[in-house]
């Protein structure tokens, strides 16, 4: 056996413990285990570091990137301009290296960007209070409806069809196991809204959660006023909303929601492989106990100083073990404080114009693809992304689009049968009159 | 008369309906109580079953049942002040009524004397 001087064991140790457990060697240990790979991987010789890196460089370089791309996919990523100021603060080491910061102490900076992320989510989503930080825009889905079931008894949830698929599928995996059942509540096949009649028809006394999306997954923004007169009280309101549509929408704390959640992506990181992302996620303050995740609160010291400390943390498994409200610990926190950075950076009137350009754009492509033929498939308000009709086949044509250097609308067939000869189009801030010109020719 | 039990709550029965709270020793151990969140009326529960949790600035901490029977009335004052806990944990601090299905299963818990040995041992 090779020795690795890295690994702290040395052969008497590995020969001690084998003589314990009472096998004759590593191999006998993992027998159990089906070999499926084996070490012979054909690795070449070593090379030097001048070698290697050209060598991955060649491989890096038929990688195919977003700057590269015309895009037109977004269904919860979002390709945005950042500015670079927004990757300089956010990487400076004091904030880069910090980890969860328990010690309060020697925390300020992490602790006091954390809390005035809390306070522009806040802002946005029109709520009192919000978390700092959970996964993603699925998993903080997820944890809203447990937390509805923590509020509200029974134990059904109504998730409405138009709320993003990925998303549907994450809630089920977390609440399936706990014995709680999901009914899916279908969209208006004119509007592409969430059906009222669907929903009254499914509303029963072992409804704890309702589950909207908004703007929804189709683009549409949804009327949060009637689908709030429609569900009683006692049911817990979840809505998932996309924040930068935010800055132009009236905030889901408007209509008496109960909690809002979400993809922070589009505040500030890049869409990477899809991740990693951010959930963002607020509520009221008389659910705050039943919240999951890290809370910043400011406090003053005994010099009576302002200072920053983590609270309520007895709901969290470093105090309350399995009986924790959640088990979200480190989580995106330095996600979580670049948007805190480029929401800053940006101010209100910067997020206002982004999510303008974004909406303008989308209902300008619209047009354009209405004059060379394409049919939108729904009637309801839209933001900045719609569906509309491209025939069957568009997968291929999909495909072909992106060795023309063009991230064509999002094939729907993969997500709903019944919109098989649809896509969902999507503009940006950094959509531009060339990109739409080059998807015009393209889909034809 | 008071009835205690190894998790340190207590029960009071009159009339088929046991008083219930924590005890002065659990009180003194959990420190400045924050939050009480307190169970519903109507909530079934067995013996040694979790009613509640009490949240204080050192832990949040369950509190069982010491009988099996159903809530019939909640301290609501808990709400707006849960230092009573603190302040008056066997008088004021009492923290919800059950309705006793089993009268006899309070003879299985201690009695005041018992209890105060209890907590001697497990003090040392």
């Amino acid at each position: 056996m090779k020795k690795y001087p890295y690994i702290p064991h040395t052969e008497e140790d590995i020969e001690e413990m084998l003589k314990y457990i009472g096998v004759k060697s590593i191999e006998d240990l993992f027998a159990e285990v089906p070999v499926t790979i084996t070490s012979d991987l054909k690795i070449p010789e070593s090379q030097d570091e001048f070698s290697v890196k050209r060598h991955l460089e060649k491989l890096a370089s038929e990688n195919i990137s977003l700057k590269d791309l015309s895009v037109f996919m977004g269904a919860g990523v979002y390709l945005r301009y950042i500015p670079s100021v927004v990757h300089h603060i956010a990487m400076k080491p004091e904030f880069l290296t910090a980890y969860t910061p328990y010690q309060a102490e020697v925390s300020q900076g992490t602790l006091q960007a954390l809390f005035e992320y809390q306070t522009m989510i806040c802002e946005l989503t029109g709520m009192e209070v919000a978390n700092s930080s959970m996964y993603d825009g699925g998993s903080a889905t997820a944890e809203a409806v447990l937390m509805g079931l923590r509020i509200s008894k029974g134990r059904k949830v109504l998730v409405s069809k138009a709320v993003h698929p990925e998303y549907r599928i994450t809630t089920k995996t977390y609440v399936k196991a706990q014995g709680f059942e999901i009914i899916e509540v279908d969209f208006d096949k004119e509007t592409g809204e969430t059906s009222l009649d669907d929903l009254k028809s499914k509303l029963d006394e072992e409804i704890a959660v309702v589950v909207i999306q908004y703007p929804n997954f189709f683009g549409i923004v949804e009327d949060l006023e009637k689908l709030r007169n429609e569900i009683p009280e006692n049911v817990v309101f979840v809505v998932v909303a996309e924040p930068v549509s935010l800055a132009l929408l009236e905030p889901p704390g408007k209509f008496g929601v109960d909690i809002v959640v979400g993809e922070g992506q589009s505040l500030g990181l890049y869409p990477s492989f899809g991740g990693p992302g951010l959930g963002f996620f607020a509520t009221l303050e008389k659910h705050v106990r039943k919240m999951p995740g890290r809370i910043i609160g400011e406090t003053k010291d005994v010099e009576g100083k302002r200072g920053y400390v983590m609270i309520l943390q007895t709901r969290e498994q470093h105090i309350r073990r399995a009986k924790a409200t959640s088990n979200i610990c480190s989580n995106h926190a330095h996600s979580a404080l670049t948007t805190a950075v480029y929401m800053s950076v940006m101010g209100k009137e910067g997020l206002k114009e982004v999510a303008y350009r974004s909406m303008n754009t989308a209902h300008y492509l619209l047009k354009k693809l209405e004059e060379i033929g394409f049919e939108r498939r729904f009637k309801g308000p839209f933001f900045n992304e719609f569906v509309f009709k491209v025939g069957e086949n568009y997968e291929k044509k999909w495909r072909e689009m992106v060795k023309k250097k063009i991230l064509g609308p999002l094939p729907l067939a993969r997500f709903y049968k019944e919109l098989s000869d649809c896509a969902l189009a999507c503009t940006t801030e950094v959509t531009s009159s060339e990109d739409i010109e080059k998807l015009l020719e393209a889909i034809r | 008369m008071k009835k205690y039990t190894k998790t340190h709550e207590w029960i009071e029965l009159s009339d088929g309906t046991g008083t219930v709270g924590i005890t002065n020793y659990a009180q003194e151990r959990l420190g400045d109580v924050v939050y009480v969140e307190l169970p519903d009326v109507g909530k079934k529960v067995k013996k040694g079953e979790t009613v509640l949790t009490i949240e204080s600035v050192k832990a949040a901490s369950d509190v069982y049942s010491p009988v099996d029977g159903e809530v019939v009335e909640v301290n609501e004052t808990l709400n707006d002040n849960p230092g009573l806990i603190n302040e008056d944990p066997e008088g004021k601090g009492w923290i919800f009524k059950i309705k006793v299905e089993n009268p006899s299963q309070l003879d299985e818990l201690l009695s005041e004397e018992e209890y105060k040995k209890f907590c001697e041992e497990e003090g040392k």
